[in-house]
């Protein structure tokens, strides 16, 4: 249960990490003239943590994402993934990202979905159903692998996109508001199981959201970001223990971060509105 | 007990408005929507018919110093030989002497130039249809083509047919090309635009979504078409490929007109005009668009299996 916290975590300094940002930027060129999305971005994700980024819209958390996966393009700074640069992490397969949608082909059917990046890295059939299979069980979901994505509710088509990016075996889980869409029961359910799920496979993973209940319950590690320019404004530890219930939302810990992390949004955001 | 009385009573709840409205319902069914309206075509042809050749037909009684009652009258604008306007029922004479009683082989026989159509219009269709998806898989995988081809496209059907189908027949000729091939190029030329432009769109219809997911996986292009651009574009081939059949047909009869063509229903129509064969042509006509409302649902019954064989629920 507790492996993924005994791995990661300050005890283990000389631990190469998984993610390395030093001073990164990144500005878009619009009509409007250039827009700042990211600056001064420092950040290292050791391996095993759960890191959450946490913002208002605008604060550049998804954009930061997709710069560590190799979808968006930094302007300045370095930023190294497993130690490459994104786009040789990218080619290597080093990381899954989960899309706030879903993604799910229409005219896949589930098991045809998660074997989707496995069709694509060229892996042979006996292994692509082997980890079909077994993916599809980690997230509770064996036994809908012939149904079709519109047969599927919105939190189980979001398991599948989980088990999809699982399948590809990656050290590294991005994910990118993946329960943004759904209900808060179901959330709340997926926020428990994804805390399982992470406890069990030992990844690496860094969560995009804008819920503060959810950065909290979840993750070893919270980052504040504030917007215009997008900048990293707090980074709180998480003293919360590794084997969590939802009820730990009720506890003077839980309240303390959730507290910090609401100040800190409330600061970055003062100048503004 | 209480609960079965509630449940009886539901049932027959729900088992009264069938039995009530098993009238209403037939009034409200397709079947009698559409009959309606065919009898009213039919009525109102009738009529026109008799208003049309009425001119003809006084002349002709003028002639010969007939006094007809009105109904004799009547009668008689719809059995001339060439009336201006034919009533349905010589029409429909005319499709039962060349379709039924007629030997399928012999050139007086629609099924003959029925076939004669539809073999150049299926491989108009074909070349038109794998034109159309290799024009718009070039266009959408070079941005410059966009830009340089997609206007050439366009600017094609601009062309009347009419004017370019003889050239092309004459130009094709001058290099041996006779027959079946010339006039299903010009079905290629009306059938090809609708597939590029429904492809184009097909081919860019997946979200950015599915598109980073693909790079994620770090997918080569191929991969990335093959498996997401061709799917998804799949309801937008069968859309076009819907509107490209009935265009090819028009394709092949345009491009027996002017060819002296000796065989198909544009070489029908071509020879009824020049003797004043009305009903002819008309039978011709009629044998034209059921050909293409056939060929038109063909390719829907394909779409439905296709998509749902594919899960797509449409």
């Amino acid at each position: 249960m507790s492996s993924a916290l005994t791995e990661s975590g300050p005890s283990k300094p000389a631990a190469v990490p998984v993610i390395e940002i030093r001073d990164l930027s990144l500005t878009f060129a619009t009509a409007d003239g250039p827009v700042t999305a990211l600056t001064g971005i420092d950040l290292d994700v050791r391996r095993g943590e759960f890191i959450s980024l946490i913002g208002p819209s605008g604060c550049g958390k998804t954009t930061l994402l997709r710069v560590i996966a190799d979808l968006e393009q930094p302007t300045g700074g370095r930023i190294a993934v497993n130690g490459v640069s994104p786009g040789e992490a990218r080619l290597a397969r080093a990381y899954g990202y989960v899309f706030q949608a879903s993604a799910l082909y229409p005219w896949r059917n589930i098991a045809r979905n998660v074997a989707l990046p496995l069709e694509i890295m060229g892996l042979d059939r006996p292994t692509r159903d082997a980890r079909v299979r077994d993916n599809l069980a980690l997230v509770n979901l064996t036994g809908f692998e012939r149904k079709f994505p519109w047969q599927l509710s919105g939190g189980m088509q979001q398991r599948v996109s989980i088990a999809r990016a699982l399948a590809v075996e990656p050290e590294l889980l991005l994910m990118d508001e993946p329960f943004g869409a759904l209900d808060e029961i179901v959330r709340d359910h997926l926020n428990e199981q994804l805390l399982q799920l992470w406890a069990k496979t030992n990844k690496t993973v860094v969560f995009v959201t804008h819920s503060i209940p959810e950065a909290v319950f979840l993750s070893t590690r919270i980052v504040v970001m504030s917007p215009r320019p997008g900048r990293i404004h707090d980074v709180i530890e998480s003293s919360l223990p590794s084997d969590r219930t939802l009820d730990i939302r009720e506890t003077p810990e839980f309240l303390a971060i959730a507290h910090r992390v609401r100040e800190g949004l409330r600061a970055g955001h003062s100048y503004d509105d | 007990m209480v609960p079965a009385v509630t449940a009886a009573l539901a049932d027959a709840d729900l088992r009264r408005p069938p039995s009530l409205g098993i009238v209403r319902r037939f009034l409200a069914s397709r079947f009698v929507a559409v009959s309606v309206i065919v009898v009213a075509i039919v009525a109102v042809w009738y009529v026109a018919a008799a208003l049309l050749n009425a001119p003809f037909q006084r002349e002709l009684d003028g002639r010969a110093d007939a006094d007809p009652t009105i109904i004799e009258f009547i009668e008689s604008t719809w059995s001339q030989e060439r009336p201006v306007l034919p009533a349905p029922h010589q029409v429909g004479q005319e499709l039962w002497k060349t379709i039924v009683l007629t030997a399928p082989d012999s050139k007086r026989s629609l099924v003959y130039h029925g076939w004669v159509t539809l073999s150049s219009t299926l491989l108009g269709f074909a070349l038109g249809t794998l034109l159309g998806v290799a024009l718009a898989t070039a266009i959408v995988h070079v941005p410059s083509l966009d830009k340089s081809l997609m206007p050439w496209v366009v600017a094609s059907q601009t062309i009347p047919i009419l004017a370019i189908a003889p050239m092309v027949i004459v130009v094709l000729a001058s290099i041996g090309l006779t027959g079946l091939l010339p006039k299903a190029i010009i079905s290629t030329y009306l059938s090809f635009f609708p597939v590029v432009v429904g492809m184009a769109k097909g081919l860019r219809s997946p979200d950015p979504i599915n598109l980073d997911l693909m790079r994620t996986y770090s997918a080569t292009s191929a991969q990335t078409f093959w498996k997401l651009r061709w799917p998804s574009s799949v309801p937008f081939l069968f859309v076009s490929m819907r509107v490209a059949i009935a265009a090819s047909l028009v394709g092949a009869i345009v491009g027996e007109l002017p060819t002296g063509a000796v065989a198909g229903l544009g070489a029908r129509l071509l020879t009824g005009s020049y003797y004043g064969q009305t009903v002819q042509i008309w039978a011709a006509l009629v044998t034209a668009s059921v050909l293409a409302a056939v060929l038109v649902g063909i390719v829907g019954l394909v779409q439905k299996i296709v998509l749902r064989r594919m899960g797509i629920r449409a």
